[in-house]
This record gives structure tokens, C-alpha cells and sequence, in this order.
């Protein structure tokens, strides 16, 4: 039943045999345990799951982890380099976007895809880049004064 | 105040835990597992209200890789009740496994274990289990009737629990009123939503000690609850809650993930951990308590209330989870934010063949607070008053007393609503803004935690274990649950004011009932009043007793000496000095190298209190607030755009200024979906959009900017003068809204939430009139 494929994850490769109907979030959290992406929904309908594929923000319940081979996966944990935090992991610390923690991981992965393409975005272009990622604790507002802060940095 | 006279305190300094969040390495409850460790999963009843006939496992005991299966015949004869533990025995009313009868849809009948999820979900589908439907009953007028079928047999009329409080002479008082007028107010059901489910992961080991690790705002609650019910000692019950997703009310007592998990875990012999999926989350989690809310009230021709009768209806679900805290505050509520000589106060809950409602941020303060100053606002508009003024006039300040005894010791509602006036310029919009805009007004009063003795009178309120490391650190230890709102950070920053040294020198240890003194529970925004207190009373005495050790070597008295710039040194000397490091040294020194530790409490003398009268001082303070907001109608579509909302907090003095801010803005996202947008639809038993696609609560889209403004009035008994913050900001979102869109549209609601289909039906209602 289970097939063995290879996934570049964060820049290494692993071996993994995962089931036909794997999501890739399963393989990353159980496989990899790379916990750092979360699960909140399963539904595709709350962004906790976020994570970068070929450097585009996907939800990792939607993708089955079969269809990711020979694509480059970026998660949270990947994102700081040489122990440097990456900017939106410091703007997100420093202006206190951050309170119970548990949609952070995917707001910031979407926030980096988003700049990667529109480096100097507006408010509302923000705002509208993160609807799809759901926040119960900070009602946004520090989350988009966050992602402004790195456009402007 | 001046900011100046603290090192730390009002600054704003980046949480403790927020660089590993932002580095997903923060360790929550589902990122832990354990070896050999298995999934378990919970059969719901498919009927809102039923007899089991007939339950057989056997089927799915055999399946490959399911190695425990339980019903309620395998668990202890002995009902749950959040409460049970504190005054409330006869509040018991629920098996966590049902044993011969199911009440909701979602009520759990059985639970499994087994190597992997998709294995544990196919046992479930191979449990056969024959019910017999009973009469069911989805509102409080149904269950209300005089024939409608009971839920409990001890709760004749389906009342769970029934709270009253009455004061003055009612009659007189309404008789001599310039203008009486009663009205009704329904408010809906709200889910909590956290990002993160309820998830426990229990273990059960053969010395019979349980140890949970569970996303819980309160472990102490937790282990004497599961105690009770296992019928185990409360010392064999240890849980450790890791970082967590969210909580605001919903995670605050004993559920039946964290009951199966145990009891799956004891018999199979490993570690089980039971995640809610999203769907469980809405079907059974701990929601806010729709309420219908009776007003009547009289007042004289200058809108000063002179009486107020009220009738809190709590619709509960099915069991009392909380409910009688639920009630009595809703009760106090009812007191809160304006002054009234004569009240007659009743609460009554009521079973319905619905999931439990429980704990939600506000408890019930944003439905009560909705009727209060809705009420207001019609019956200044009756008086052709100004609802900003009527307000002011009636608003509690420091040295009022209500008349069931709440004492307020700082701050006003006038303070706050002059300030917001100025800020908002009121008197130029107010019944001055162009058609279809609107400008409202609410206003809050929030305790800072309840006095709920949960373990009894020799224990107090809150403790704080402080130790001095040889390193120059410390550890605080106060078994205070951090569930995201940032308390944790609080309390290193107030350690670290009293201590003069730096946050980062601080450690917090997160709770562990094995490890923490004991500590209530993250509810009723009591952490900073009450832990923060005793924070800086171990903090104080650990500063005391390195103080006197010094003292000799500085060649100085203990009470000349001083700390700050992680140094301690003689007053107006700081050249005179060691170092935080040395002075813990030479303290371990003179005392033949013991560890140094202190601790602290916070145990005030605040008279008696009775929970189910309401009577006495429910809180050591109460938070005050005004809120504004700004609204546009668009009358093509009805749908109500926030232009602003602006905030006045007074929480007595900012500890965490980025915390701070950070409350008050996830209280008004929450308050502006409760206005508008969130309701989970419930016919005929069954929630008809459990999911987060149909269930809308607000997305970044549908926030406004938001302005803060904090009122530091010092609270004579708060730490550092601080009051709550979390809370209370949520209780006048929706009747500023409302008002707004009355000021816009001339169209008064008095439920929630307010749709765009009920303004346009408004509106052509209107049109078709005119």
C-alpha cells in the first residue's frame, strides 16, 4: 500500500513511505515531525497548515503528500537561516504579533510568499493576502502592522 | 503616574515565548508524543435525546491494532459537575460516557484506542449501538413548558440552576419613575474557536499515577476534577500543560477528551492521546450560553436609574458544565456599569437537548452588557437625551457600592466615556453624520477575578514560589496557565521590576501540578490581579532576605539598600554595591549553602461573598471602559462596514504594553463576530455549520482600525495599581455597534447577531411605511 518517495523538505531530502491518501501535513508533523506546521482544521479552511511549495503559500491537509514529489517544500523551520531569524519572524516577535502562537506558523509562510511577489504592498493588500489565514487571539491588527514593518524595513 | 518610575513595567517589551512561536518550536499539547503511544477517538450520539438499548464492541474489539475499547458500564458510577469540587455537589449532573441515556447530538457513548487514527475511526463505524429516541427539546420556551420532557429527573422544569438578588423597595421606586419601559434581548450561540481543539495525551502507569499532559486553562481544576470522577487520589493525578492554542473560556474544566484518555490509557497500558477534530470542536466543545435577557427599568427625568428589575434565561445544553458560575455571573453583570438604587436580579439556566454551554471570554458580560446599554440608549433617546450622557450620568465610579456589594476602588465609566468622547469628537457626529452613518457608544465594567474557593478557605487566592539561582537568575513558579494572552510574560516583567533585574534573567516555570503551588485557573481575568500580587510578594520577600545578607558586607542597613541594573547597592550609591549574581552568593554563604527561596500570596480581606446569592464583593477590583464605534450602511446589500472603533480601558496601569494592546484588539475582533457575522445554526438538534467555512468568524477583511486608549487609575489593591484587560473589552463592542447602526439606519436590534438580510429587511420595511 505505502510507496516510498522522496521529498525536499527545507533543503534536504528525505525517504518516506507514505499511504495514497497521506496528506503532505501528515507527512511533515508524523514522519518528519516537523511540528512547526499545524493543524487546525483539516478542511483546507483556516491557513494553520501553510506552508511553501516551490514558493508558492499552500495548505498542507489539501495535498496529498504523493503529489509533492520532485517539489521543493518550505516550512516554518526551514525559514530562519544561519540561526538568523528570517524578518517576519522578528517583526512578529518585536511588534507583538504573536499571542497564543497557534496560527503563526502559517500566517508567516503566507506572509512570505506574499512579499517574495509584492514587496511594498498597501495595508489593505496585507489584509486581503491573510483572509484565508484565521487568528482567534490578535484580531489581526498587530499580524498586518507586523508584515508592514518588514515591507518598509 | 509617571511612566518613569518603573525600570520595566508599561514598556513595550516583546513576549517571552514569542521568538520560538514565530520559530514553530514552541511544543504544544498535539506536537508531543510518546512511545508506544495510541490514538484514541470518541463515538457521539447521532440523537439529541435518546435511551441506550443496547451497546456492542465486540466487533471492533477484534479489528487489528484497537487495543482498548470503553463504555460507560467500564467507567466509575459517579456524575460530573465543573463545580462539585466547590459548593456545588448537586451541580453534578453528567456522565463524560453515556450509561443509559444520550442528551445531545455529539454526547460521547463510546471510546477507542488504537495504533493509528484511521484504525481507531474504523472501529468506531463497526460499534453498534441501538437507541431508543426520546422527546427532545432545542430552546428555553420549549424546555420551559409544563409538559416538556425533563432532562435530569432532580430539575423539575428543566432548571439547571437558579441564582436571585434583590435589593430596595421595587414597587415604590418603579412607581416614582419618570419613565419606566421594559424590553427583551436574545443573543446567540458562539463558539470559542481556538486554533488549537481540546487534546489531551494521558498515561496511565501501573503505580496507578496519571499524568496528563493537556491544553488546559486550568490543571489544578483539572486534577481535582478527574480525582473525583476516577474516584483516584488527587496526588496520582499530575497535569502539565505545554504551550496552547487558544483557550478563552473553552478549555477551562474537565472534558471527556481528557476523561476517555485516562480511562483508555489505564486499560490498554500506554499512552493515549484524544484530539477533537474541527467538527468535534464545534459539536462539543464549550460554547457562550445564548441568552434571552428580561429588562425593566425606571428612571427619573434627568435619566438618572432609579430601579432595575432583570431576568437572565440561560439556555445551558445539557448538563451544567459551568452553569452556576455562568449564572452568577451573569447576575453580577447585571450590576455592572451603572449605578441603581433598587434591583431585583434573578438568573435561571435551563437544560436543553443541546452540547453544554460553558465558559466564553466575557463569561456572560457581552450579553448583559448588550441589553443594559441598548436599554439606555432607548431611553435616552425617550428622555431626548444623548446616550454618551445618559451614560456618564448613571456610570459606577471609585467609592460606589452597588447594592449587592460590589465595591469599586478605582476609576470611573465617566473617565472613560469623556476621554472617548474627545477622541471619537462625539458631540460633532452624534445625530450630525450624513444618512446611513452612525456613530454608538457601550460601555464595561469586568471584575479581576472571581473568589471561588476551589480549595477552600486555607488556601490562598494565589501563591508565587520564587527562587534565586547561583547564577544570577530567577525562578517563578506560580502554577499560572499562560493559554496564549501572554500572562507568562506578566509575570517575568513583574519579577523582574521588583528584582531590578533583567526579563531575560527571569524564568518562568510553566504549570505542573506536581511542581506549581496551587493555582486556580486562567478565568475570570483574574491572573494579573491575583497571581501578579503574589508575584511580587515572593519576589519582595526574596529581595528581603538578599537584602539583609548584604547589608554587612555593604556596611549598611537592609532598608537603605536598593535594587536595579541587576546590582544591588546602597540608596543614592550605586558605586556601593555587587552584583544580583554576588548578592546570591553571599546570601548562600550565610546560609550554609541552602537554595534561597520565598514565596508570596495574595489573600485579601474582601468580606463575605456568597456565589449563589451574589451578595458581597464578587472581585478585589473591576475594570472600567467605553468603546465607540463608527458605522456606514450600505443599503443595496445591508451590510454594516465598520468604519472605526475606538477604545478606553481602564486597567489601572499598563503591565505589558504590547499584551496590553494586544488583549484589547482580540476582544473587539471577537466582539465585532459576535455582533455581526458568528452563529452556529442549531434545528431540530443538530449545528448545521460546524465548520470555519460556514461558521464566520471575522477574518483579517473584516476588521476595522482600532485605536486603544488606557486610563491608568492606579487600583489600590492591583499590582503595580493594574486591574484586567482581557476580558472585560468585549462587553461593549456590540452595543456601540448596534447603537451605531441605529444612529445610522433608525433601525433598533435586539438580538444577535445583526445580518445584512435583517437591515435590508429593516430597511424596505422602513421605505415601505414611509
Amino acid at each position: 500500500m505505502k510507496k516510498i518517495i522522496e521529498l525536499n523538505v527545507n533543503g534536504e531530502k528525505h525517504e518516506v513511505a507514505v499511504a495514497p491518501n497521506q496528506t503532505l501535513l501528515e507527512v511533515l508533523r508524523e514522519d518528519l515531525h516537523l511540528t512547526g506546521t499545524k493543524e487546525s482544521c483539516d478542511l483546507g479552511s483556516c491557513g494553520s497548515c501553510t506552508v511553501l511549495m516551490d514558493g508558492n503559500a499552500v495548505l498542507a491537509c489539501m495535498i496529498l503528500a504523493v503529489d509533492v514529489k520532485g517539489k521543493e517544500i518550505l516550512t516554518i523551520e526551514g525559514l530562519a537561516q544561519n540561526n538568523e531569524l528570517h524578518p517576519l519572524q522578528k517583526s512578529f516577535h518585536e511588534k507583538g504579533a504573536v499571542q497564543c502562537g497557534y496560527c503563526t506558523s502559517g500566517m508567516i509562510m503566507t506572509a512570505k510568499a506574499f512579499l517574495d511577489k509584492q514587496p511594498n504592498p498597501t495595508k489593505n493588500e496585507v489584509k486581503e493576502a491573510i483572509s484565508g489565514n484565521l487568528c482567534r487571539c490578535t484580531g489581526y491588527a498587530k499580524i498586518v502592522e507586523a508584515i508592514l514593518s518588514v515591507k518598509q524595513a | 503616574m509617571k511612566q518613569s518610575e518603573f525600570a520595566i513595567i508599561g514598556k513595550p517589551i516583546p513576549r517571552i515565548d514569542g521568538m520560538i512561536k514565530t520559530k514553530g518550536e514552541a511544543l504544544y499539547t498535539t506536537d508531543i508524543s510518546l512511545p508506544g503511544m495510541l490514538y484514541g477517538k470518541m463515538l457521539r450520539s447521532p440523537y439529541p435525546h435518546a435511551k441506550i438499548l443496547r451497546i456492542d464492541t465486540s466487533k471492533a474489539e477484534k479489528i487489528r491494532g484497537v487495543k482498548a475499547v470503553i463504555t460507560g458500564k467500564d467507567t466509575p458510577d459517579i456524575k460530573y459537575g465543573c463545580m462539585m469540587v466547590f459548593g456545588f455537589p448537586e451541580a453534578s449532573d453528567q456522565y463524560f460516557l453515556a450509561r443509559d441515556r444520550v442528551r445531545f447530538v455529539g454526547d460521547p457513548v463510546c471510546a477507542v484506542a488504537a495504533t493509528d487514527e484511521s484504525i481507531a475511526t474504523e472501529a468506531l463505524e463497526q460499534i453498534v449501538v441501538e437507541y431508543e429516541e426520546l422527546p427532545a427539546v432545542f430552546s428555553i420556551e420549549e424546555a420551559t413548558k409544563p409538559d416538556a420532557v425533563m432532562l435530569h429527573e432532580n430539575n423539575p422544569g428543566n432548571i439547571s440552576i437558579g441564582v436571585a438578588y434583590k435589593s430596595g423597595d421595587m414597587e415604590k421606586a418603579f412607581k416614582e419613575a419618570y419613565y419606566v419601559r421594559e424590553d427583551t434581548f436574545n443573543t446567540q450561540l458562539v463558539q470559542n474557536c481556538c486554533m488549537e481543539p481540546q487534546v489531551c495525551l494521558s498515561n496511565f502507569d501501573s503505580s496507578g499515577k496519571l499524568t496528563m499532559w493537556s491544553s488546559t486553562q486550568a490543571p489544578f481544576l483539572q486534577k481535582m476534577l478527574m480525582s473525583a470522577v476516577l474516584d483516584i487520589p488527587q496526588e496520582n493525578v499530575r497535569v502539565i500543560k505545554p504551550h496552547m492554542g487558544g483557550g478563552f473560556g473553552a478549555k477551562a474544566e474537565l472534558f471527556a477528551v481528557h476523561y476517555c484518555a485516562a480511562l483508555l490509557s489505564r486499560q490498554s497500558g500506554r499512552p493515549v492521546l484524544i484530539c477533537h477534530t474541527r467538527e468535534e470542536e464545534f459539536a462539543a466543545s464549550a460554547m457562550r450560553h445564548p441568552m434571552r435577557i428580561e429588562l425593566k427599568i425606571g428612571v427619573k427625568k434627568d435619566g438618572t436609574i432609579i430601579a432595575r428589575k432583570g431576568t437572565n434565561w440561560l439556555d445551558g445544553g445539557a448538563y451544567n458544565s459551568l452553569g452556576p458560575q455562568a449564572a452568577a455571573d451573569s447576575l453580577m453583570f447585571l450590576s455592572l456599569p451603572y449605578r441603581q438604587p433598587n434591583v431585583d436580579f434573578q438568573s435561571i439556566r435551563v437544560y436543553t437537548n443541546r452540547s453544554p454551554s460553558g465558559a466564553m471570554r466575557g463569561l456572560t458580560g457581552p450579553q448583559v452588557q448588550l441589553a443594559t446599554d441598548i436599554q439606555l440608549d432607548i431611553v435616552a433617546e425617550e428622555l431626548g437625551m444623548d446616550p454618551l450622557d445618559i451614560k456618564i450620568k448613571n456610570g459606577l465610579k471609585a467609592g460606589d457600592v452597588t447594592a449587592s456589594g460590589l465595591k469599586m476602588k478605582s476609576g470611573s465609566i465617566e473617565e472613560c466615556l469623556q476621554k472617548i468622547a474627545e477622541e471619537s469628537e462625539w458631540k460633532n457626529k452624534y445625530g450630525k453624520l450624513p444618512p446611513l452613518r452612525g456613530i454608538g457608544v457601550g460601555c464595561n465594567s469586568f471584575p479581576c477575578g472571581t473568589r471561588v474557593l476551589m480549595f477552600g478557605p486555607a488556601t490562598a487566592l494565589a501563591t508565587a514560589l520564587i527562587r534565586a539561582n547561583i547564577d544570577g537568575t530567577v525562578t517563578i513558579n506560580t502554577g499560572a496557565s499562560d493559554i496564549g494572552q501572554g500572562s507568562d510574560t506578566v509575570i517575568c516583567l513583574m519579577t523582574s521590576e521588583v528584582l531590578g533585574i533583567k526579563m531575560e534573567d527571569v524564568r518562568n516555570m510553566p504549570p505542573d501540578t506536581d511542581l506549581s503551588p496551587p493555582d486556580y485557573y486562567t478565568a475570570s481575568s483574574r491572573v494579573t490581579m491575583m497571581v501578579g500580587n503574589a508575584v511580587i510578594n515572593a519576589a519582595t520577600a526574596l529581595k528581603a532576605k538578599l537584602f539583609e545578607a548584604v547589608s554587612k558586607q555593604l556596611e549598611a542597613n537592609a532598608k537603605d539598600l536598593e535594587a536595579g541594573d541587576s546590582r544591588i547597592y546602597v540608596k543614592g550609591s550605586p558605586e556601593k554595591g555587587v552584583s544580583f549574581r554576588e548578592a546570591v552568593e553571599i546570601c548562600q554563604m550565610l546560609n550554609g549553602g541552602s537554595t534561597i527561596t520565598a514565596q508570596g500570596n495574595f489573600d485579601p480581606d474582601l468580606g463575605p461573598f456568597d456565589l449563589r446569592t451574589g451578595e458581597g464583593d464578587y472581585s478585589p477590583s473591576y475594570s472600567f471602559g467605553a468603546q465607540v464605534a463608527e458605522v456606514e450602511i450600505d443599503p443595496d446589500t445591508g451590510r454594516v462596514k465598520i468604519e472605526r472603533i475606538l477604545r478606553v480601558h481602564d486597567c489601572g496601569r499598563v503591565i505589558s504594553l504590547l499584551g496590553a494592546q494586544g488583549q484589547l484588539e482580540g476582544s473587539v475582533a471577537l466582539g465585532i463576530g459576535g455582533a455581526l457575522s458568528e452563529k452556529l445554526f442549531f434545528e431540530e438538534g443538530r449545528y448545521l455549520n460546524p465548520s470555519f467555512l460556514d461558521y464566520k468568524f471575522p477574518t483579517s477583511m473584516e476588521i476595522p482600525d482600532m485605536e486603544n486608549t488606557f486610563v491608568e487609575s492606579n487600583d489600590p489593591v492591583g499590582p503595580f495599581g493594574a486591574k484586567e484587560v482581557g476580558e472585560g473589552c468585549i462587553n461593549p463592542v456590540a452595543p456601540a455597534i448596534l447603537g451605531a447602526i441605529y444612529n445610522a439606519t433608525g433601525l433598533r436590534f435586539k438580538e444577535l447577531p445583526v445580518t445584512p438580510e435583517m437591515i435590508l429587511k429593516g430597511l424596505k420595511k422602513m421605505k415601505g411605511e414611509e
